[in-house]
Parts: C-alpha cells; structure tokens; sequence
C-alpha cells in the first residue's frame, strides 16, 4: 500500500506494507544504509533513529505509525548536539568495527538535546539499549562528556 | 621476504628487499591487482578512480602495498580484514612511516583475494586470511619494505628531475626536498616519474628511534569518520542493481537436512520471487528483507533427522565429566613426578571447572552479496580467509577459483566468526545465486536469531586439575581437558601434533610457569554442535583455569598473588616484566579497602605472542558482581599505533568481562536454546568498569598480538577478586555467585 514518510526533511511516498519495519523501509527503499540491523527486537539499538527527535528503534516500528512525523537518520543528523557528539567521537576514536556507532550517536545526540550535562549514570541508563560487541563504552561516555562540555562552552561563547 | 615470492627463481635465502623485480613484473602485478579494484568504480566510498591513469605521464606510483595518486593521496592497498581490531589504521601506519609521509595523505584500500601476494606470512604465505592476531606481526617487515621502497624510487625520480645526488635529497611530511637549492616536490607530483623508475634492490630502514608515525599516541583512526557519521560501507549496505534479499532456514538441529518443503504460502508472500533449496537449507527471495523474511516465516519444511545432533549441554557436560576422569586422553605435557609430588603436597587445590558453549554475535548479522555470471561470480562480504571464500564460492557455483572475485568490505565485527573453512554464509549465498541461476545479485543476511542459533560456537568445555605446592616448594599441576576439536575435521587439522589440537588446550600453567610436575592431557569430545575459534580461541578457558589455579595456590601457602606469579616466572622474563608494571600501577602495594563487599584480583596470560595482565577490582553486593576498576598492562612488541593497543585492551576486556558475567549457549534435545540478545546477554555500557586503565610495556621488539590477548586475563582476574573479596570460588563461567554460594555450604 502507499505509505508517506518524511525522512530526513524529504517527503516519499513508497509502495509497501503498512506493517513493514521502519528500519527495511528506510535501508532498502530509501537506500538509507547508516541505520543498522542488529537484531530486530529493539534489542540492541543499532537501527536507532530519532522520529519527531525522539531516539527509537526503528527496526519494531512499524512504517504505518510514523506517517505525517518526522524521522531523522544518521544521513541527516544536523542538530548541534549531533555535530558535537560526532565530532567528539572522531577525536577520542570512539570507533573499532563501527557498526553499532550511528544507533550510539543517534542515541547519545538524543541524550544530550535533552540533558546537556549527563553523570555517568545518566549516560549508562540512556545508553544501556545500545550494544557495542568491540566494548566501546568507556571512550563512549568519555565522548558524550566532551560533546556535552562543547555544547556547554558553545551556549555560554 | 617483500618481492621474493614474485620470482619463482629467487635464491633461497636472499635478504630482505634484495631481489629484482622488473618494471615489466610490476605493471603485470598492478593488473592483476587493478582486476580486483573496480570495486572502487561501481561502490562509493572504496578508494581512488585512478587505474585508467596508469599509462598517462603524470599517473601514479602503483606498488602491490601502496599507490601514490597524482592528487597526492597514498592509499595502502590492506590484505587483512578490517574488524575493528584497526589494520585500516596500524598497517597504513607502518607504510607512512618508512615513507615519511603525511598522516593526512594516508588512504587505505581492500586488497583483491591473490596468493601468494596478499598471503599472510604468519600462515606460511599460501592462504589469504587475517586470524590468530597476526596482522600487523606478518605485515610488519612486508610493509616498512613497501614504504621504504615507494621512498626510494621518490627521491630517485627527484634526483633525476633536479639533477642532484640522491642522498642530499630529503623526505619529510610527503614533501620531497632539496636543502641546497630549495627545491621541493609533493609526492604526487612525482608520482608519475617514480613509477617509472627502476624498482631499488636494496633499501634501508629507518631506526626505530627515529619513528614518528609508528608509536606516536595520538594518530586519528583512518575510518574513523566514516564510522561515526554512518558513511561506512559494511556488507550489508551494498547495493547493486536489481539485487534481491534473501534468508536461509535452516535445519532446527545440527547435521539435520532438508526432507521436503511447501513454498506455496512463502510464494503468495508479496514481494517474495524464489524459495530455492540449497545444501544448508531453504532460500526465501526477496524484493526486500521484509517480504524474504515474511516468507521464510510463511515457508514449512520437513527435516531429516538422522544424523542430527539430538544430545542437549547437560548430556554433553555428563559425558564430558565421565571422560575426564577416564584412560582416554592424549597427552599434552608431561614433565617431572606429578602424581608423587601431588600425593605428598603441602597446599593443594582442586578445581572442575565448566566452560560454555558462546556465540560471537558481531554487531553485524552475516551478510554476503553474490553477482554470478556465466564465467564471473563476485562476492562482497567482510571475508577473513579470503582465498579459503573464494575457493567455497567457487566450488559453490561450479567455478574455478581465478572466476570468483572477492571484494572484502568493513566487517561489522568478527570475534573469529567470519574465519571458518567452510566460508559457510559465503557458500550459502553462492547457492542461492546459482539455484537462481544468476536472473539477480542477491544478498544473504543471517537475522539475529540466525547468527545466535547458527553453530560455530566457543566449545563447551570441561577441565579438572590439582595441583599442589611440595614441602621443597616445588609446584605440581595435573590438569584434564574435555572438549570438542576446532581444526580435527577440518583442512587445518595439519596443525594437529601427536593428536592435540592446540586450539583446544594451548596455553596450559606448566607452559607458562616455571612448574617442576606437570601432567597435561585432552580428551577429545565429539558432538555435532559446529565449533570455532572465538576471540582468543583455547585461551578463552585456558587461561581462566590456570590463573584461578595460581591464585588458589598462592592463597593456601599464604603467599601474595603477585609475587608468587613472579617466583614461577624465572624461565618468563616478559610475563614478569609485564606483571611488574601492573603491580607499579594498579598500585598493588598499597593496601587495598577489603570491605563493603570489595575484593581486587590479578591475572596474566601470555597469548598470540603478546603479554598481557590485569587487575580487577570489584564490589559484590548480594550476588551482583560490579567490575569498578581494570588495569591492564601489555607488552605485544613495538606498539605500531599505541591508541589502537589501548582500544584493544578495552575491547578484550569488554568482551571477556560479557563472557564471564552472561555468555552462555545451552541445547536442549539438541535445539539451541537462545535466539537474540534477550537470552543470550551480553555486556552493555551500565556493565562496563568505570576505569580502564592500559599501560603498554615499552619494547624495541617486531609487533605481536593485539587483538586477542587482552580477552582472557578478565575472567579470571574477576574471579580472583570476587574470592578476595567474598570467600567464594568461581569455577564455571558464566558466573553464577548464587550457585557457587550453594555449593560452598
């Protein structure tokens, strides 16, 4: 059936089940690549989009329910945090297999958009749906305070 | 050893980088090579567009290992899978550095599968394959000479082009110069009439102590843009042209097969265009993921059983028990009286301990794309053995080797995975293509549930060892292995000696201490559960037995577990070295708050050529075990690119600290009983230690291992510290402090 999604500001109408995972629409109509497989399940994070800029995992969201919102992925993530969060996890090479990396920096972007400044804690309980099999994770929170602090030093420059 | 193998007459023994190779050999080689590089023409994202330009007078420099383009760009052309364990970053490193390149003109490049090449020299040169943390040790030597080459034939073509002696000239940051007449060239200018200088029979190398890329700490990851900004091409992001997606059922236990099926509810799937049979299974087609995976769920088949797997892990573990205690065993070690000094001991300590069947789960479910054509098969996947792949996906579709033509993409991890003989997701998809006749590409995705019910497991493993400290201080140590072979069926069982397969039991204390009596055996189990090396392969138990063992030892004779290790260590001045520095900075002397619940524990394990020891310090509170803080100390040779050391140690130890708090596959009646990560749990960010500390032991010696080594000294640092700090031995993995609690009653 028809099915309208607004990804990442452009508006597309595809011929395709209504119950068709957001995730394969996006990867397999949209040749959007970043947003990863992991599992299915919303289990693991890797397919971590942001639908109306909330973080969500598209792979159990069905196209159907995000018609008329909008959806961003990693192709089209341009909020200042996005930036800082990126930018923080080149230079302290967050990075090894990297396949995990677009659903931790949809995550942690969403993270900070809503609590600049995350404790340790914040940081595990918001990333904790987010796998990483290389064990990124402490160069992960390492990356989310030093994008937190850009945003900080940005909004006070 | 860099061009000897492109001369079949080359005498035996030439030193390194001193045969010929003519101009005629190398633009032959870069043909060959260029064969397997359009890849870089038809995806993005894979490399420069400059193999046309060969012939034109301002080309490239074109070298088996590098290429220097006229718009100043040196990419390294990368034989090893890149899985995150960093050979995009380390091996272009070395290639810089005898180059005296700029890190921001360093590219690198997929290598096309070509033996003998592109053969890793760790593995005798004859097989393409990346494994047993040997990348940079086997390339270390193969790409200074590369570098240090590429250099040469630079400052030849300057020294021409200026008409000055080549020894005045110099090379710094990709500029070529000449101090008495100030002039200076880029590497790209001179890239065309480099190429057409005569390649230098002799070069020499730098002095390590000269070294500014190799060893420096700050050098950004070649990807790692890429991989932040979701820009990297992985396996299952290429996209062809009319391509379709298809899923695998697969027999719901090991060694069933396909009896019958009906595809007719599969078939009426919209977007469903073929259900094919092929060896492992029943191919579901599609024109997505979506309607493939629909349809498998819509599909039924009837499986042969016959030779099916049907024993569940609490059978295995009962047979394994038995064996262990039984006459059938080869011997691995035997050395001194063991039985007579374990008989008349002062300390003894025994110990069963119980080892899992593990998944490797990469983040990146299998995937494999195939384009088969009348005499062309092309495969893209994260292929670890690729000459081995291309060999299965020739055999596959009916042939020859030379038609298969391998691109290896980004691995979304590996863990070993990705390394099996029977390249069996690779040779799925080659089925596929061929049962379809080659009508589309098609691309193969293994789902999660797939990946964890798939086989090829850690095997499951049982060990049982006493060992003792005698009146005269010397230690006996007798230990049993039960478990499955990983190379005993396989083309790999060459490396089997006098019947042991050391990928089973290697690793052993009387190979790593100094122990006067030592009886090692192995009993071989066999079970039609598909085993596989997993990151670190029979270190993964081996070393949590022994270092338990050790530290249970020096417990009951009152000694510290530092300096009993160190008093075992006479033969092994690299262990203590490395085991010195961990106790300086874990600051193992200072007293350390055993209360609350806090114990801190040590181990070491030497393995793939590298040393590496950790201290854990942990809090338990109830039977929750919290790792707070590691300290890791490594010492694998010249550290080539030291960030990538650390992020290794991290990433082993994440990996073994899931493996020692969740990792378990269990079978009932044979079916595996996990599917995805809800059962089989792994480590996520809240479990991960605050602090991870990694010191890397400074070295003059060749690189060895890292990407192994840093996984099995956690386990059992872990356990060590959960005893310091509760009482409680931990013998089986995963950990489970509530049972371990029951049985010390």
């Amino acid at each position: 059936m028809a099915i309208t999604l607004t990804v990442n500001g452009e508006t597309r109408t595809l011929d395709i089940d209504a119950q068709m995972p957001l995730l394969w629409a996006i990867r397999d109509h949209l040749q959007l690549t970043g947003t990863k497989f992991g599992c299915g399940m919303a289990l693991c994070g890797a397919c971590t989009v942001h639908i109306d800029g909330q973080a969500t995992r598209s792979c159990i969201t069905p196209v159907a329910a995000v018609q008329g919102r909008q959806v961003t992925t990693i192709e089209g993530l341009a909020t200042a945090a996005g930036q800082a969060v990126q930018d923080a996890w080149i230079s302290l090479n967050v990075p090894q297999c990297g396949y995990c990396q677009s659903g931790q920096v949809m995550s942690a972007a969403a993270l900070l958009a809503s609590n600049p400044k995350p404790s340790d804690a914040d940081i595990d309980s918001a990333m904790a749906g987010n796998i990483c099999r290389c064990a990124t994770y402490v160069r992960i929170r390492s990356a989310i305070h030093q994008a937190g602090a850009t945003l900080s030093a940005a909004a006070h420059g | 050893m860099y061009f000897r193998h492109l001369r079949e007459g080359a005498a035996p023994g030439t030193a390194a980088g001193s045969s010929e190779v003519t101009r005629r050999e190398f633009l032959k080689l870069t043909t060959l090579a260029g064969s397997g590089l359009t890849l870089g023409l038809v995806l993005p994202g894979c490399g420069p567009k400059s193999a046309s330009t060969a012939a034109q007078a301002t080309g490239p420099l074109v070298m088996p290992f590098v290429r220097i383009a006229p718009d100043n760009t040196v990419t390294v052309i990368c034989k090893h899978l890149e899985a995150g364990q960093g050979v995009w970053t380390g091996l272009p490193a070395i290639v810089a550095e005898e180059l005296d390149a700029s890190w921001e003109q360093m590219r690198v490049e997929n290598a096309p599968a070509q033996v003998p090449l592109y053969g890793n020299l760790a593995f005798g040169g004859k097989l393409q394959a990346t494994g047993g943390s040997t990348a940079t040790a086997n390339s270390w030597q193969q790409l200074r000479q590369a570098g240090a080459t590429a250099r040469a034939m630079l400052v030849a073509a300057a020294a021409k082009q200026w008409n000055v002696a080549a020894a005045e000239i110099t090379v710094s940051e990709g500029v070529v110069a000449h101090a008495g007449s100030g002039r200076t060239r880029t590497f790209g200018e001179l890239a065309g009439s480099a190429g057409r200088e005569s390649v230098p029979t002799k070069v020499a190398l730098k002095d390590p102590a000269t070294f500014r890329i190799v060893g420096n700490e700050k050098l950004p990851r070649l990807d790692g843009r890429a991989k932040s900004t979701g820009k990297q091409q992985f396996a299952i992001d290429v996209m062809l042209p009319g391509m379709m997606t298809a899923v695998v059922m697969r027999p719901p236990r090991f060694g069933g097969k396909v009896s019958s099926f009906d595809a007719t509810k599969a078939r009426a799937v919209p977007g469903v265009v073929d259900v094919v049979q092929i060896p492992r299974g029943v191919a579901v087609v599609g024109r997505d993921m979506w309607s493939a995976k629909q349809g498998r769920e819509a599909l039924s088949v009837s499986w042969d059983e016959t030779d099916a797997e049907k024993r569940g892990t609490s059978e295995l573990l009962k047979e394994y028990h038995a064996m262990a205690l039984g006459k059938d065993a080869v011997s691995v070690i035997t050395r001194g009286a063991t039985q007579a000094a374990l008989d008349h001991a002062a300390h003894r300590v025994e110990g069963e301990f119980e080892f899992p069947y593990l998944a490797h789960a990469s983040m990146e479910p299998l995937t494999a794309v195939c384009r088969l054509g009348a005499d062309k098969c092309e495969i893209w996947a994260g292929c670890q053995f690729q000459t081995i792949d291309q060999g299965n996906a020739a055999a596959a579709v009916g042939l020859r080797p030379e038609q298969v033509f391998i691109n290896t993409l980004a691995a979304g991890g590996t863990f070993g995975r990705r390394a099996n003989p029977e390249s069996d997701y690779i040779a799925e998809v080659a089925s596929i293509a061929k049962a379809t006749a080659g009508k589309y590409p098609v691309r193969l995705i293994w789902t999660r549930e797939d990946d964890i019910t798939g086989g090829r497991y850690r095997p499951l493993n049982y060990h049982r060892i006493s060992a003792a400290i005698g009146e005269d201080g010397k230690v006996a140590y007798r230990q049993r292995v039960v478990g499955q072979s990983i190379i005993g069926d396989t083309p790999f069982a060459a490396m089997m000696k006098n019947g042991v397969d050391p990928t089973a039991v290697g690793g052993s204390a009387p190979e790593q201490y100094d122990l006067d009596h030592a009886d090692v055996s192995w009993s071989r189990a066999r079970a039609g559960v598909p085993v596989l090396w997993w990151r670190s392969v029979e270190n993964t138990h081996m070393a949590f037995s022994k270092e338990v063992v050790i530290d249970e030892l020096a417990q009951v004779a009152g000694r510290d577990p530092v300096e009993f290790r160190l008093s075992l260590l006479g033969r092994h001045p690299r262990t203590a070295g490395v085991l010195k520095l961990l106790a300086e900075k874990a600051g193992w002397d200072k007293p350390f708050a055993q209360k609350n619940g806090r114990g801190r524990g040590v181990a070491v394990h030497e393995s793939f050529g590298s040393v590496v020891a950790q201290v854990a310090e942990v809090s338990v509170s109830g039977d929750k075990i919290r790792v707070d803080r590691v300290v890791c100390a490594v010492d694998c040779g010249i550290a080539v690119t030291p960030d990538v050391v650390k992020a290794q140690m991290q990433s082993g130890i994440g990996y073994g600290l899931s493996a020692a708090l969740y990792g378990r596959i269990t079978l009932t009646d044979g079916r595996v009983d996990q599917t995805n990560f809800h059962q089989y749990q792994v480590l996520r960010i809240n479990d991960m230690p605050a602090v991870v500390e990694v010191y890397i032991v400074p070295s003059t010696s060749p690189p060895s291992g890292v990407g192994e080594p840093g996984t099995p000294p956690i386990a059992p640092a872990v356990a060590n510290a959960v005893r310091a700090a509760t009482g409680i031995r931990l013998r089986s993995l995963p950990f489970d402090l509530a049972a371990a609690r029951r049985a010390a009653v």
